[in-house]
């Protein structure tokens, strides 16, 4: 799979999605559903893969008012360690990612363990779409429409034991295809992880796509997770295996730096990186130089949804 | 006034310290101001320099206000922080790169530039300093103040910007006249300022254990430190 990437790793203008279709696009996918309902399946084209390609989705639950960031900055700065470490790296090096053919192993301490296809995968549940915020723990934001459903859609098929109490995410470790891995930047492959109970929120997101396509290689394509009130490396790209476990996992990010990076990593202004401040944050695409930092919010702005999962924790030791 | 030292009249000026007390001591007759080699050259060397070292602020004003060079990017901020923190190291590193360039070379023309180039280390210090000021703390003194008591990535950046201040001025023939030998004592501060902002760079990027770039500074840093150690043991005073 290629991702065309002219000089400058600009998105080719065919990839950038208008503006007015963007905005429009609860209207566009409501006609096309009734375009569908009518048994006029014009746009009903086969779900090929490719990055770009339109994926047939839903709105989802969660509205969010907030502008989202450009789709130039969402595929162009972002961190994905297996491509490089510098945020325009993804962008340059994912054409070598192969998100076809793909599966996703489950496994661990579930009823039904088994390996998933990636096509598979995407029929499980209706596709939504869901505008969050994304806040990166370096101390700069952005807002994202991305396409996917609930992981617990797939919590639910695999039905996860009484021992379940973790869930742990693989990202891919190919050195073939993620030119990243000769650094030893971490150990890899990359895990992530999330409480049972964190992984079954409705926020938490199995995700395929962004502004209503395929996901870009850069940004995890085939399959990645979206845990919108953590920090951003907590959401695993270009998954492989999920994996169910009674322990708490040791994180990628934790076990390089655990005084840096806890398990949880919620986004907590109160709770300062050893290297600066989360208090504040960047939102890129709207803060210019010349503009005060915005605050950031406990939770990402997710509070009302999910401060409850940790009522009566200590966030400052569970950090 | 008392008339000024031979040695600091006739000797070059500039941020950065000469070699060693010894070295100091050895007359340089090359590069004594009023010398009769070609002022012309002098004078097209210095604005060339200059012209160079303003060139990195160029590209950041130009990408910014145009968004020639593909702009600022997504983080403007961050990229003008890295651009500043990085030409300060680059500057550092000229500058004390041309006593060990004049001795090996015999190009003692170079001195003349010294000054200059200190001055532009510091140029781009400051802007990368009034960048931490400005649109990270956007002047929010407690803030900043935290910063650099809690995180000592920052203290060594901090310090670092704190011990160029005073060498940068006294750059001027006044000053230099004034201190007399206490200038070049004063100077070779710049010593501690090349390892401490090498620090600073380090333990930046020791979160991500991402040494790679910051690698190649500190070997410059202490390849030049080095040789000054080399060259003040080998010569007996």
């Amino acid at each position: 799979m290629l991702i065309k990437s002219p000089a400058g790793g600009e998105p080719v203008s065919s990839e950038i999605t208008p503006r007015a279709v963007w905005t429009n696009r609860r209207s566009l996918v409501q006609a096309v559903a009734a375009g569908v309902a009518l048994g006029a399946p014009a746009w009903a084209r086969a779900q090929s893969g490719k990055p770009g390609a339109k994926l047939q989705s839903q709105p989802g639950p969660f509205p969010s008012m907030e502008k989202s960031t450009s789709y130039k900055d969402v595929t162009t700065y972002n961190n994905f360690y297996e491509f490089g470490t510098e945020k325009d790296d993804p962008a340059a090096h994912a054409h070598t990612l192969k998100p076809r053919p793909w599966t996703v192993a489950v496994e661990g301490e579930v009823r039904k363990p088994r390996v998933f296809d990636i096509d598979e995968l995407l029929k499980l549940a209706p596709l939504e779409d869901r505008v969050y915020r994304m806040r990166c723990v370096e101390g700069w934001s952005m807002v994202i429409p991305w396409v996917g459903y609930p992981l617990s859609q797939l919590l639910a098929r695999v039905e996860p034991t009484g021992n379940a109490k973790y869930v742990e995410f693989y990202t891919l470790a190919d050195s073939k295809q993620m030119p990243g891995l000769r650094s030893s930047v971490l150990a890899w492959p990359y895990v992530e992880a999330l409480r049972l109970d964190e992984a079954a929120h409705p926020l938490t997101l199995l995700t395929v796509g962004l502004y209503g396509e395929v996901l870009p290689n850069q940004n995890g394509a085939p399959v990645r997770m979206v845990v919108p009130w953590k920090y951003g490396f907590k959401s695993g790209k270009s998954i492989v295996r999920i994996r169910f476990v009674e322990k708490q996992p040791v994180t990628s990010w934790n076990r390089a730096a655990p005084h840096e990076y806890g398990f949880y990593s919620n986004v907590n202004p109160e709770v300062s990186h050893p290297r600066w401040s989360q208090a504040t944050e960047r939102r890129i695409g709207e803060d210019g130089v010349f503009q005060r930092k915005r605050p950031t919010l406990m939770f990402n702005g997710y509070a009302e949804q999910v401060a409850g999962l940790y009522a009566g924790m200590d966030l400052k030791r569970n950090f | 006034m008392k008339p000024a030292p031979a040695r600091a009249r006739a000797g070059p000026v500039g941020l950065a310290a000469s070699t060693s007390r010894g070295a100091d001591a050895a007359p340089r007759r090359p590069v004594a101001a009023g010398s009769p080699r070609a002022p012309k050259q002098v004078r097209a060397l210095k604005l060339a320099v200059f012209t160079l070292g303003l060139l990195p602020l160029a590209r950041l004003v130009l990408a910014g206000a145009t968004g020639a060079f593909g702009g600022l990017g997504a983080n403007p901020v961050e990229l003008i922080t890295r651009s500043t923190g990085t030409w300060t190291l680059v500057f550092l590193c000229i500058t004390l790169a041309v006593t060990p360039l004049r001795r090996i070379t015999g190009w003692h023309v170079l001195q003349r530039v010294r000054r200059m180039l200190g001055l532009f280390a510091f140029f781009y210090a400051a802007l990368h300093f009034t960048t931490w000021v400005w649109f990270d703390h956007w002047f929010d003194v407690r803030a900043m103040v935290a910063d650099v008591i809690k995180r000592p990535f920052v203290t060594m950046g901090f310090l670092a910007f704190v011990l160029l201040v005073p060498l940068a001025a006294t750059s001027t023939d006044a000053m230099v006249r004034r201190l007399g030998r206490r200038w070049s004592q004063l100077h070779r501060l710049v010593y501690v300022v090349a390892i401490v902002a090498v620090l600073h760079y380090w333990w930046h990027k020791s979160g991500k254990s991402d040494y790679a770039e910051v690698t190649w500074y500190a070997c410059a840093v202490a390849l030049l430190l080095g040789w000054r150690l080399v060259a003040r043991i080998r010569r007996p005073r």
